[in-house]
């Protein structure tokens, strides 16, 4: 905050308690004519519309003074008064490192008594297992399912499918870098009929439909650069296999022209900077020991 | 009798028959997405009828159309009374009257079909907030103008309120929805990231401040004096709290965003201002509620004061939970919960409704020239199904919410969190029952109050028209 903000901050501040107090003061203080007893400000609306000046109840002037002393102690300690920072010192976002900091001291032992165990082995240890499992409550399900069997769009952790490799060591890549997986748009460079046939060279790839020339020759053309020419995929690029009956965004016809046509562009957010690696190795524990 | 020798009621009349009408749909679609959170298949996968379009048509209904109704009305009515002259400008009245109606109806078709600009209480595209602009404009003039030509040298308390309402709202309107349109139902607004955040809430918590608070207090200075028969306690009190109000509810909007990425500075001084506020707030409660002092036992047998006392004790309740909310430290807990919402319907609800409904049964037969309305039993019992419906609502919201904010942060011995959000949702589930039994309550509340209009309105002669009464 620039130097004249700051002080229009602080200026319009002090006005509206300065002014506040004022004339609660004012007001306070005014005599009251104790003579006539209770009386009238002698203004009448209505017929019979009319007002007592009686003085401020004394419990409501002093709750008033305690909440402006409240916060006027409250600004000294605390930001608020342009760009004073306060004498605390204090900031929301330091409070949260704080929070981090307290949090991981507390609970790095928990995590760190498995750094020397192999990760190929940390699933077999259900303590790691459990462990790993609550942290995938807590960051993984809203795309990954509690159940860890995804959606549409969100790849099934429990098969033996895997976009980037299932082995331990590509799980923990996969988690603590995350991944961008990105399938090129080919609607416009096929065509209809080019689509029509190389989503029937597709299906058949899995089984499911008869073989295609053309589309088989497209698909060499097109596409085997990163699903390979037999189209077993290519875990480097996050290619997926079209072989097995994994289908990250739907394996009908239509959900594969679809995908043909439109391209996919997907990301899976890195928790490096959420989660410690001690942490992250207990949740590839976890996710290994789905598939099991 | 010459016209402008009596007082025009012809839109008063309009106003009030309305605020009942909208009473009823704004809280009958409430009940609707009441009863959804508990059985989301009462959508009917039409996509009308999502909770997501329904709860904008909700909030605009109860806020803009039943209470704008209520304050329209009354304010017209107490300020040709507290300034002994016939409103000013019979036909730009009836256009606020109509125009606001307008407003009304295309929000009811435009909210479903899913147009929005993505504001809170502000969701309305900006075509529409023209012609709220236009009438509210219009609904100025008539009051200011009533207002200065008035016969009496000074202004009655009711009348500063109801100015600073108007004034006020029609600031918070036009800045908070200032925007770039591209097509009739779609613009982008003037501000960007946490500025429009921040602007959303200086509004947002203006209109409780101004539209909800200060509207109302008008309304309350007028009608509780009447009903009891008794000056108003304080003049002096009157002063240092109406100012007082004003002055610091401008910049409590930021206790909105506490932990957000808006600037430090900005969340405390939403906070202490919040803090501040309780005393000015109060302070209506105090001259509300003392004015009955010596009159303590008309409460017995009038349920209109009964509704009036009661609505100054929900506001009361609700201005003392509103600060402490702010706390950032009891906000990170509360934010996000539906403490919040029973927070809102405390005031919304048994203050806002409560002064509004009271108001309206002093109001409609003196406008439509009965002695009464046409059963006081109705009345009576209106009341204590609505304080009923109230009280299971916001008890209910208050447990919920505790309970929620309290499961979000329990952590297990390892540090992960104890409870997923759908484990917190299902143990919300009872509430929401209750919920939606003091929404129905309150809803049925309105159903009688509307049959007793009925058979008022129904019953005797022609209306009456009423000369100015002259200055004393």
């Amino acid at each position: 905050m620039s130097g004249f903000w700051s002080i229009y901050v602080i200026v319009l501040v002090l006005v509206t308690v300065v002014g506040s107090l004022w004339l609660l003061q004012a007001l306070s203080t005014k005599q009251v004519d104790e003579s006539e007893g209770q009386s009238t400000t002698k203004h009448v609306w209505d017929k019979d519309l009319e007002e007592f000046d009686n003085p401020l109840p004394r419990w409501w002037l002093i709750l008033f003074w305690l909440t402006v002393a409240y916060s006027v102690g409250y600004l000294v300690v605390y930001p608020g008064m342009g760009s004073f920072a306060g004498v605390a010192g204090w900031s929301q976002t330091g409070q949260y490192d704080e929070e981090i900091a307290s949090a991981n001291k507390r609970y790095g032992d928990i995590y760190g008594a498995f750094s020397d165990v192999a990760l190929a082995d940390l699933s077999s240890d259900p303590e790691a297992v459990q462990l790993g499992r609550n942290l995938f409550q807590n960051n993984c399900v809203t795309c990954h399912g509690s159940d860890g069997r995804g959606a549409r769009g969100f790849p099934n952790l429990t098969d033996s499918a895997w976009l980037y490799g299932g082995s331990p060591e590509q799980i923990e890549a996969s988690i603590s870098n995350g991944r961008n997986g990105v399938m090129p748009a080919l609607g416009a460079v096929l065509g209809d009929d080019g689509l029509n046939d190389v989503v029937a060279h597709v299906l058949s790839l899995s089984g499911s439909g008869a073989a295609n020339e053309n589309g088989a020759l497209k698909f060499g053309q097109m596409c085997a650069a990163c699903h390979g020419a037999d189209g077993t995929g290519n875990q480097l690029l996050g290619a997926p296999s079209l072989k097995d009956d994994a289908w990250l965004y739907g394996g009908t016809e239509v959900d594969i022209k679809d995908t043909l046509m439109q391209g996919r562009m997907n990301s899976m957010p890195p928790q490096r900077g959420t989660l410690t690696p001690d942490q992250i190795r207990t949740l590839v524990a976890y996710v290994l020991s789905m598939g099991n | 009798m010459e016209k402008s020798n009596t007082y025009n009621d012809v839109v008063v009349r309009q106003f009030c028959i309305m605020t009942v009408v909208w009473g009823i749909v704004g809280m009958l679609v409430g009940v609707i997405i009441a009863a959804q959170l508990l059985w989301p298949a009462l959508n009917f996968d039409i996509p009308w009828l999502t909770y997501s379009r329904l709860r904008p048509l909700h909030t605009n209904a109860v806020i803009f159309a039943f209470g704008g109704s209520a304050l329209i009305g009354a304010s017209y009515y107490v300020v040709q009374r507290t300034c002994h002259v016939r409103l000013y400008m019979d036909r730009l009245a009836s256009f606020t009257f109509w125009g606001w109606q307008l407003v009304i109806v295309l929000a009811a078709i435009t909210l479903p079909l899913g147009y929005t600009q993505g504001k809170e209480y502000a969701e309305l595209v900006w075509p529409i907030d023209i012609l709220l602009t236009i009438v509210w404009v219009a609904y100025a003039v008539v009051y200011f103008g009533t207002l200065f030509t008035r016969r009496v040298s000074h202004i009655y308390v009711a009348n500063w309120f109801f100015a600073a309402f108007i004034i006020t709202i029609a600031i918070l309107h036009i800045v908070n929805s200032l925007a770039i349109p591209v097509t009739l139902g779609l613009s982008y607004p003037i501000y960007a990231g946490v500025v429009d955040a921040m602007v959303q809430w200086w509004y947002g918590h203006n209109a409780v401040g101004f539209f909800l608070t200060a509207g109302f207090l008008g309304m309350m200075y007028y009608f509780v004096p009447k009903q009891a028969g008794r000056p108003v306690f304080s003049y002096r009190l009157s002063v240092v709290h109406f100012w007082s109000l004003i002055a610091i509810y401008m910049w409590a909007g930021p206790h909105h965003l506490h932990y957000t990425t808006l600037p430090d500075w900005a969340q405390s001084l939403g906070m202490v201002f919040s803090l501040i506020l309780l005393a000015p707030s109060w302070g209506g409660m105090i001259n509300g509620m003392m004015t009955l002092s010596g009159a303590w036992h008309k409460l017995r047998t009038d349920p209109i004061l009964k509704f009036l006392i009661v609505s100054l004790s929900f506001y009361g309740m609700s201005t003392f939970e509103g600060p402490m909310m702010s706390i950032k430290t009891v906000n990170a807990l509360s934010h996000y919960t539906d403490w919040t919402i029973g927070h809102v319907h405390s005031g919304a609800l048994g203050w806002v409704a409560m002064v509004s409904i009271g108001t309206m049964y002093a109001l409609i037969p003196k406008v439509f020239g009965r002695e009464a309305m046409y059963s006081i039993k109705w009345i009576d019992l209106h009341f204590w199904i609505a304080t009923i419906g109230v009280v299971l609502y916001i008890a209910a919201m208050w447990i919920a919410g505790v309970m929620q904010g309290l499961m979000w942060r329990a952590v297990n011995s390892d540090g992960t969190l104890t409870y997923t959000f759908m484990e917190s949702l299902e143990a919300t589930y009872p509430y929401y029952a209750v919920r939606l039994l003091g929404g129905v309550l309150f809803f049925s509340g309105m159903l009688i109050m509307a049959c007793n209009v009925y058979m008022t309105v129904r019953s005797g002669e022609k209306k009456a028209v009423q000369p100015v009464i002259e200055p004393a």
